[in-house]
Formats: structure tokens, sequence, C-alpha cells
């Protein structure tokens, strides 16, 4: 057996080693300016995240290092989501790095910087042990930044609770990786497609150890994404960490586990979609799960008085959402998914950036402190009545759309067979939970504009943080007149997850 | 950027829907969106022009269908050609230029930011008429339009007379509006589709009656009338001054009341195949011209001679558009400029009637009074405001090289072949002439009448003047995209065949003359004074009161309409108190009654599973948050029963036929488990916690 060296090329890598090396630039400049730069360092990270963009935009498409690496049009699209979660949660941290962590902006925008690596890895990686090696580089450093703030119970009960959830949910996923290399005899995960094509009656023979596989793989992933019942660190940890990280995790760890879901189960076992493949399907799971997911985040949602941990359910619900066009396997499904996941970084990040301008200011994150924002603030009023409205599905915002071509990516799939049809009880469950979400939702708008008296508290405009709102409120409206635009871009992405003939 | 036009249309209702929500307390603000989305709208429409031109007028349609309703599909879409191009220039541009003159004018308001989100409300519905690719659509537009006006002419609704005529506005127009409906109505009847290409198809293939052709168009024709103020329904527009005179400029000058010529210009396919319709539309347009011109030349409220003679010069282009659908009907091939008469004229109107309107605020602005028996001498005083306001004069009267000078040109021509047609329009040429500057010389020459206002009037704002110099740049130059053998204009906007323009000089020279001596007369009487005015009133007094009443047009609808109406009203009012109330009495205690039992149900069954389902709900929330303990040892147990269920429930599929109502039961009895675990670990946590602390 001859042994040959895998195709080596850095070029396809170009922005992932940019950024990787611009973390420790940036850890090393504020070291060198002995922990005096001030908010330069921010500035810092937000320059080396925009020259990642612009070598991503430069970066040929094509394979390098054998299969561990592919740059095609989905891993381009969620590079761009990672990149825009990052700049926006950087963005909305000023405030904390002037005054709570001072003395450590350096590791911790650094820490930030080298988990939107792991995700754009996780984005490229064809293969589950560059995947798993992503996946955890994505999450580790997110451990320490939810547990950023030393002296704040809330905030290490946070960091330690995701340490360990997650740790339990990597050796889930672990486990399931290890048992379908066993079955497979591979790590490539287009090779393992072909052996699984040509081995699936075998597979039953097996008995349980497939099915195992199956369902370690979807506990391990529905951790990341925060589907029931593996859902319960989110809220805490939301509610604990740092409000950037919070909005870091809720926009670029779900994208980044959108990925992965994607990745293993749609370009792995795409074979075990089937109710025919039972009991190794997972289709009719996952859609438990989806279901699982709107109506717990939803139901749960509703009576939260904290607006993170609100968020944090409704985050859990929109899961839920995304999930629906991630089960239909057509031409429109995942770039249906792509568009969510995108509409979701402007409506979800801005939010977040408006929470944690709030609380730099007053430092609560109650939702009754928003009351008669409107009349001292209108600007961040307008903003997050637009962002909750967006997040509602309320036309003709961009969340509208998302939710639109969910539904109909869903509706198409299950038309399209008479096994399928599942699906449309799912959209169903999808459009009465909508209407539980509206609630929550508008009560933040109620709450800022319909309460009599004027709010004590009076938000400044400042860079980067208006910045930030700035940008989810364009991108949310532009995107919610113009779909088009993005949506060409992200058609092109069902087609390099191989669901339909380029 | 055509595929994107409609947001055109979109921006300025973005910008409403941000006032009216978010930036009602920020004046400033609001009017600054307000005036960014009307420039963005204005880019944008440039850029189509552009583009448009570059295609030379070739048309473009977008849409998607909406609903299909009995077989009639209704449509939501774009229709991007010469004409829409030109309107939605033209809309835009003096939109843009009475946003920034509202600055001014509007200043001390207290509706101020309402005031910018009706003008930007009113900009979404015209512009969304102009980009309209059906008739439906066109409709809908239309009625969004006629509210707009409404609530636009009674924006100060404390006067009483200004809360009257916007009334009269609204209710005159849906006269008109009704008479469009039949007409849209048989449109789907015997088309069966409201889109415009398909519709004229049908005519063009002849499988419409031309009788029903002809009633059709007259119909739709009545949608014309109503919102271009043609003759009978014409009275409203002269009250409609009411409004703010940004409003006038705007909505009773340049795009509202163009939308009639529009919709006639739009629909040329129908008269072309109804002759005799054409027919009623050109003279209707020649009377309400003739009428109108005849009203302007003895009032003495400057916004309303400038009323008359708006709808006067509407007349002026419905004729034209008439007597092109009729020539054309009758002979395929002939030559006539009626259609790019119409529609030049319409542009250029536009832009010399916006001004002059925009020029009668900054006067009113400055003089507190409407009446120009009470002004003169103004010419030292503003600057500004006279300059334009003449030059915009001279255009409409048609002086050359002006804007109004080669269009009004263009209408006579369009004359030719018709004798009683030309020797009417050449007299309403003199007739506007005269008016005009009988306007002109009152207010801006001679001596102050009024020394007390003369002296604290002052030339009006930058905000207010800059727009007037734009517009009067316009008034004086863009008639030149029509001068003949240039074929700028007229091969742009066309209907079937692109017009071939040539020089009419015995048309040029006539007009010329006809307009000089109109300005003439006006001169030797009211400047130099050597025919005496009052004299004159008083030899012609019969004529001179008929006149000065409006042909009595006002007490005829009371008279006729109103007042019968009114007393069938108070003669059903007796009806209804003497007999009906008594059965209404009866009815109402049975009715009371009713209500008691619905109360009842209401209370206790529909307001039960209401508050129930919320209860549920809000209950399920609350065992959620139980679940939700916060013990990390739980969420790990929790996890693991959750990976065994999921496991169990894979593993039930093949191996074990256990029916779904066990396997709910075995998950809800594990969830019950768990929540009491969950329940004890709280609690042992809580427990510790105050031992800490101890």
């Amino acid at each position: 057996m001859d042994f040959q060296l895998p195709h080596v090329d850095f070029r396809v890598m170009a922005p992932e080693l940019f950024l990787f090396a611009w973390a420790l630039v940036v850890i090393t400049f504020d070291l060198g300016t002995k922990r005096r730069s001030g908010s330069a360092t921010g500035y810092v990270a937000l320059l080396g995240l925009v020259i990642t963009g612009v070598i991503l935009s430069i970066t040929p498409e094509g394979a390098g290092f054998g299969a561990m690496f592919y740059n095609d049009a989905g891993s381009l699209f969620f590079k761009v989501i990672f990149l825009g979660a990052a700049f926006m949660a950087i963005g909305s941290s000023f405030g904390i790095m002037e005054r709570k962590i001072q003395h450590h902006r350096g590791e911790f925008l650094g820490l930030i910087l080298l988990s939107t690596v792991g995700m754009m890895f996780l984005a490229s990686s064809n293969e589950l042990l560059s995947l798993y090696i992503g996946l955890e580089l994505t999450t580790i450093p997110l451990f320490v930044c939810a547990a950023f703030f030393k002296d704040n119970r809330l905030s290490v009960e946070a960091g330690i609770k995701y340490l360990i959830v997650g740790a339990m949910s990597s050796a889930l996923l672990l486990y399931g990786i290890s048992f379908l290399y066993g079955l497979s005899g591979t790590t490539d995960l287009l090779q393992m497609r072909v052996n699984i094509a040509t081995t699936h009656l075998t597979f039953r023979e097996i008995g349980l150890l497939p099915m195992l596989s199956v369902v370690l793989l979807v506990a391990g992933l529905g951790f990341k994404l925060a589907l029931p019942p593996f859902h319960q660190w989110a809220p805490d940890v939301y509610e604990g960490a740092p409000t950037p990280v919070a909005a870091f995790l809720s926009v670029g760890s779900k994208a980044a586990g959108l990925v992965a879901f994607a990745k293993i189960m749609i370009n792995g076992l795409q074979v075990f979609y089937e109710d025919i493949m039972a009991p190794n399907d997972w289709g009719l799971l996952v859609g438990i799960l989806a279901g699982a997911a709107m109506v717990w985040g939803n139901v749960a949602a509703v009576r939260q008085t904290n607006i993170k941990r609100m968020l944090a359910f409704s985050s859990i619900a929109q899961a839920g959402y995304i999930m629906i066009g991630m089960l239909a396997l057509n031409d429109i499904g995942l770039s249906s998914v792509s568009f969510y996941m995108f509409t979701y970084l402007f409506a979800n990040m801005g939010a977040f950036a408006i929470v944690a301008i709030f609380e730099d200011k007053t430092g609560s994150t109650q939702i009754k402190s928003y009351s008669g924002l409107a009349r001292t603030s209108p600007f961040y009023a307008a903003s997050m009545s637009v962002f909750m409205l967006s997040l509602a599905g309320i036309p003709p915002l961009a969340g509208f759309f998302a939710k639109y071509y969910v539904f109909a990516a869903a509706i198409k799939m299950a038309g399209s067979n008479e096994i399928h049809q599942w699906l449309y009880w799912l959209v169903g469950v999808g459009l009465i939970t909508s209407v539980f979400a509206l609630y929550y939702y508008a009560n933040v708008i109620k709450t800022m504009y319909f309460t009599p008296d004027e709010s004590p508290y009076k938000l400044p405009l400042s860079l980067p943080g208006s910045a930030v709102v700035l940008i989810g409120l364009v991108g949310v409206i532009l995107f919610g007149l113009m779909p088009g635009p993005v949506m060409d871009f992200a058609s092109a992405i069902p087609a390099a997850f191989g669901l339909i003939a380029p | 950027m055509s595929n994107y036009a409609y947001l055109i249309a979109l921006v300025p209702l973005l910008s409403f829907v941000m006032i009216v929500f978010f930036l009602r307390w920020k004046e400033k603000l609001a009017a600054g969106w307000s005036i960014a989305s009307i420039l963005a709208s204005w880019t944008m429409s440039l850029i189509v022009l552009i583009e448009t031109l570059g295609r030379h007028g070739e048309p473009l349609e977008y849409f998607f269908y909406l609903t299909t309703f009995k077989g009639i599909n209704f449509e939501i879409g774009i229709l991007i050609d010469g004409l829409t191009a030109v309107m939605l220039m033209v809309v835009t541009t003096v939109a843009s230029c009475v946003h920034i003159y509202s600055l001014g004018y509007m200043k001390d308001d207290p509706r101020f930011s309402r005031f910018f989100s009706y003008l930007s409300l009113f900009c979404f519905s015209m512009l969304g008429l102009v980009l309209a690719n059906n008739f439906f659509m066109i409709f809908i537009f239309w009625e969004l339009v006629g509210l707009t006006s409404y609530l636009l002419i009674g924006f100060w609704f404390e006067k009483k007379s200004a809360a009257d005529a916007g009334k009269k506005a609204f209710i005159t127009t849906r006269i008109g509006d009704l008479g469009f409906i039949v007409g849209l109505m048989m449109v789907g009847a015997y088309a069966g589709t409201f889109n415009y290409g398909g519709v004229f198809e049908k005519v063009a293939s002849g499988q419409i009656p031309t009788a029903v052709l002809t009633v059709m168009a007259a119909f739709i024709f009545c949608g014309a009338i109503g919102k271009s103020a043609q003759f009978p329904l014409h009275v409203w527009l002269p009250d409609a001054m009411e409004g703010p005179t940004p409003v006038s400029a705007l909505i009773h000058a340049a795009t509202m009341v163009a939308a009639g010529v529009y919709l006639v210009a739009r629909s040329m396919n129908l008269y072309v195949g109804a002759p005799e319709a054409a027919m009623i539309v050109a003279v209707i347009g020649l009377v309400t011209s003739f009428i109108a011109a005849s009203i302007g030349l003895v009032q003495n409220d400057i916004k309303r001679i400038l009323a008359y003679s708006t709808v006067s010069q509407l007349g002026y282009m419905i004729m034209a558009l008439g007597l092109y659908g009729y020539d054309v009907g009758m002979d395929p091939h002939a030559h006539s400029a009626g259609f790019y008469a119409g529609t030049f004229h319409l542009m250029t109107h536009a832009f010399f009637k916006g001004l002059l309107f925009l020029g009668a605020g900054s006067v009113i602005h400055a003089v507190h009074t409407n009446d120009i028996q009470d002004m003169g001498g103004l010419l030292g005083k503003m600057k500004i405001t006279s300059v334009t306001f003449i030059l915009a004069s001279l255009s409409i009267a048609g002086i050359f090289p002006l804007a109004g000078f080669w269009s009004k040109d263009e209408i006579v021509a369009a004359t030719h072949g018709h004798p009683i047609f030309n020797i009417f329009t050449l007299i309403i040429a003199f007739m506007t002439a005269f008016y005009m500057f009988r306007l002109c010389f009152l207010t801006f020459f001679g001596k102050p009448r009024d020394q007390h206002r003369y002296e604290h009037a002052h030339e009006s704002p930058r905000s207010m003047s800059w727009p007037l110099a734009f517009l009067g740049f316009l008034a004086v130059s863009a008639g030149w995209v029509g001068i003949p053998t240039l074929h700028g204009f007229s091969s742009f906007v066309f209907f079937g065949e692109p017009y071939h323009t040539s020089f009419h000089w015995d048309v040029m020279i006539i007009s010329t003359i006809v307009a000089v001596a109109g300005i003439v007369l006006a001169y030797l009487i009211y400047y130099k004074k050597s025919i005496s005015a009052d004299m004159l009133a008083e030899k012609f007094r019969p004529i001179h009161t008929f006149l000065y009443n409006k042909w009595y047009f006002d007490e005829l609808y009371s008279f006729v309409i109103i007042n019968p109406i009114l007393a069938l009203g108070r003669f059903l009012w007796t009806f209804d108190a003497r007999i009906v109330d008594g059965l209404v009495n009866g009815a109402a205690w049975l009715t009371i009654v009713w209500a008691d039992i619905k109360w009842w149900f209401d209370k206790w069954i529909v307001d039960g599973a209401v508050n129930g389902a919320g209860w549920i709900v809000s209950q399920g929330s609350g065992l959620l948050r139980l679940i939700q303990n916060g013990a990390v040892q739980f969420y790990a147990l929790f996890v693991l029963g959750g990976l065994l269920v999921l496991i169990a429930f894979k593993y039930e599929d093949v191996y074990v036929s256990l029916e779904w109502p066990w396997l709910s039961a075995i998950i809800i009895v594990a969830l019950g488990l768990l929540s009491l675990v969950a329940k004890r670990t709280a609690s042992r946590e809580a427990a510790a916690e105050t031992e800490t602390e101890k």
C-alpha cells in the first residue's frame, strides 16, 4: 500500500489562519500596552474580523488537506454569519470592557475570536474528527467567556454549568461518532455516505448499534442547538454569562451546531432520514425534538420576567423553527435554514446589543425596567420593537420571510411524498406556537411604549454599541424588503450538501 | 434598479409607519426622515427614468398573483414604461420640493410630524397608483389617494370650512369613483383580467363588443372626472384650497388631480377602440376648461384663481387625450398630436402649477391674506417669490421659450381638424393669459393697497424659497425636452407609434399673439388703468355676477341634490321617531334579555374557555419553570432521562410493540418522577444554602 500525502493547500484556509493569528495579536496587544489600551483593543479585534471577511471574499472555493477541509457555498455562507455574530458581539461588549473587565480585555476578545476560528473550521470540515475538533474549539473558549465575571456568582455558575453540560454533550457526541466509525469504517462523511448506502441492509442486522449511534448524535447535537430535552443549560447560562457572550452563544454557537448537524446528519447519514430505515431513522426523531422545542421554548418564555432568560427560551423556540427547514431535505430546505440563521443574526444580535447597552447603563435585565423607554430613548425602543417583531415573524421584516421559507420548504417536502406527511403536523405546531411567541415579544413592546410613566433611564447613543443596533436594524429591514440577493446566495447551499444536483 | 422600482413607493410608506409609531414626538427627526424618504424615491425614480430611456420606453412588468377569484387573477405588480417613468419623476420632484417647502410653511404647526406622515402616506399612494400594472391595483391606490387627500385638505380640522372642504372633496370624488367601480366590474366581466396588457389585448383582438367598450370606457372616465375635477364634478377642487398650501401644490396641482389624466392616458387603448367615448372625453375636457377659465377671470382669492386655472388646464389635457382617441379610433393612421400633447402638458403643468401654488403660499405666508385686492407692490419685497411666480405665469400663458409654450402649442395642434375645439382652445388660452396676469399685476405691481400688510411682508425662509427657485428652473426648461424635431419626449412617451413632431409655425404664431394679447389687456386694465375694471364689471354686471358666483354650480347642486336628500332625511327621521321607535323599544327589551343571557354565556363559558387556555399555558409555563430548577446535577439527570426516553422510543419502534398510549404514559410518568426529584433537589439546595448563610 503506497502512502500518499494529501493535497495541501493553505490558501483555502487563509481566513481561519489569519483570524487565529489575529486572536494572538489582540492578546499580545493588550499585554503589550500594559493593559492600558482602553477601547483600542476592541477596535483592533473588530478590524481583524473585517480583514478576515475581506480575505474570505477572495478565498478560492475548493478542497484542501485531503477531504479534511472544504470551502464551498455552505461553509462560506455560515462563515459570514459567524464573523457577523462575532463582530456584533464584540461591538456590544465595549460597555463591559469599560467597566467590568478592564484588566482582561485581551483575553476576552481573544477567546471570542478563537471560538470564531473554531466555528469557521467546523463549517469547512467534512470529516468527523476535524469536525469534532472544530466543535470543541468553538465551545471551550466560550466556557471561559461565560464565567468571565470572576466575582459574580451567577456568571461563574453559568460557566460551570456550561462546562459540565457541554462536556457531557461532547461525550455523547463522541460516543456516537465512535459507533459510526466502527460501523462505516471511515471518518470521511462523503465516503461514509457511500459506505452506508452500500451496506445499509446489513446495518439492520447489526442490531442496536446504529440506532444508538443516531440517538447519541442527535442528543449531542441537540445540546449545541438547545433542543429539548437537552436545552436546560441555555437559560441559566444566558442569564449568568456576560450579555455579549450570551448573544454570541445564541447566534454563533447555534449556527455552528446547525452546520455540524447538517454535516453529520445530512451529508453523512442522509439515507437514514426516511421512516423505512427504522429503527435507525432520524427524521421523525428530530421532528419530535423540533416540535418540543417550539412548544417548550414558547410556553416557557411567556412567564419569564428577565429579558435574557426570555430571549434564551425564545432562542430555544427559534431553534425548533430552524429545524423544520433542516428536516426538509429538498432543494430549498437548507437554503431556508441558512436564510433563517442569517436574519436571526441581525434580529437577535441587535436585541442582545440593546439588552447589553441597557444593562451597562442600569444594571438591570428585568423586562419591567424597560417601561417607558420609548419616551426617553426612542431609537433604542423602536429598534427593539423592530427586532421583536422580526423574531415574531411579522411582515415585512426579515424574520417573516425566514419563517415563510422554512415553512414553505417543509410543506414542499411534505407534499412530495406520502411518507413525509408528518411534516405538515410540524408546520402546524410551528404556526400555532408562533402565536404564543407574539405574546411575549409584544409584551416587551408594550412595556416600552404603553406605560404612562417616563423611564428614568436615558440610554446614550455611543459607538460602537449603537452601530451594532443600527446594523441589526438595517439588516432586519433591508433583508425583509429584499430577501432576493441573500436567497440567491443561499440557494447554492443544498447543492453543496448533495441534496440536489448542482 | 427597475426590478426594485416598488421600493420607490414603499420607502415613503416606511416613513409613514416610522413617523406614526416611533417619531411622533421628534418633530425634526420626523420631517427629516420624511424628506430623506422622498429624496430617496426621487433618486430611484431618476435611475428608473434613465434605465427606461436606455430601453427606449420598452415596457417592463413585474408582478405576482395575489389571489384568484372566479377565474380572474388579482395581481400585485409594477409596470414601467415611458409614461410611468415620467410620472414617477414628476410626482417625486414636486413632492420633494413640497416636502422641503413644508419645513418652513408648517414650522409652528402643533401637528407638524403628523403633517409629514400624511405627506409620506400620500406619496406612497400616488407612487403606487403610478406604478400599478392593473386596473384593480390602480383602483386601490386611487382610493388611498382619495383618503389621504381628505386627511390633508381637512388637516386644519378646527376650521369648519376646512373640515367641510375635506368632506366635499371626498364625497364628490367618490361619486366619480362609483362610476369607476362599475367600469372596473365591466373590465373584470368582459376581459376576464385586470392586467393592462391583458385587457388591451382583448380590446385589440375585438373580443369586446364596441357598445360594451364604449360604456366601459365612459364609466372608467367617471373616475377621472372625479379625481381630475372635471365638469360636472369640478366643484370640490376650489374648496379644497382650504388645506395647507403645500398640500394644494402637491395634490391639487401636480399629482392627484393629474391621476385622472394619467388614467385616461393609460387606458388609451379603450378610447381608441371606442371613439364615441373618446369624443365624450374630449367634449367634457373642453367644457370644463372653458367654464373654469371663465370663472377664473373674476375671482379675488389667489388660491382659488389658481385652482380654477388648474381645472382649466386639466380640461385641456383631457380634451387633447380625448381628441387623440377619437382621431385614431376613426382613422388608425391619423397623425394626431393629442396623446403627446396631453402627457407633455401634464408634465410641464405639474412643474409650473406646483410653483405657482408654492409661490402663492409664500405670498400668503408674508401678507396673511388670500385676497389679491389687498395686495400689490410685493415685487420689491419678495424678490425670489415674485420672479419665479411671474416666470411660471409666463410659462402657463405660453410665452416662448418657457415650458408652457411648447406643451400648449401641441394642445392647440391636437385640435387640428376640429374647428370648434380649435377656436375655443384659443379663447381659453387668451383667458388664461389674462387672468394669470391680472393676478400678477394686482399682487406684485402697482401701489400697495393695504399699507399695513405691505409693511409686514417679507421674503420667506430659505427652505421655502429654494424649492421655488428649483421649480422655477423646471418651469422654464422642462419644455425643452419637447422642442419639435428633437424628438425627445415624443419618442419616449407614446401610444402605438412614436409621434413625429414638427414645427407648426402657424400655430405657434397665433397662440403667441393670443397669449400676448391677454397679457396686454391685463396690463392695460390692472397696471396702466387705462381701462377701468370697475367700469367693465358694471357694464357687464349680469355676466360678472354669473362668473363671480361660479356659474351657480354649488347652488344648483345644493338645490337639486343636497336639499332633497336632506328633506328625505328629515322625513325619514320623523317616521323613525313616531313609528319605528315604538317597535324598536319593544325589540330593545327583548334584546336586553337576550344580552343578559349572552353575557352570562360569555362570562362563564367563553371567558372560561379563554381564561382556561391562558391558565393552562401559564401553569404549563410554571411547571416548566419547576423543571428548570437551576441544579446542574438535575440537568444531567434530566438529559440522561431524555436520552433514555429517546432510546426507548426508537427501541419500541421495532423491537417491542408498545402502543402509543402506553409510551406516552411512560413518558409522562418519567417526567413526573423527574420533576419530583427536581423539587427535592431544589429544596435540599435551598436548605443547604440557608445553612451556609447561617
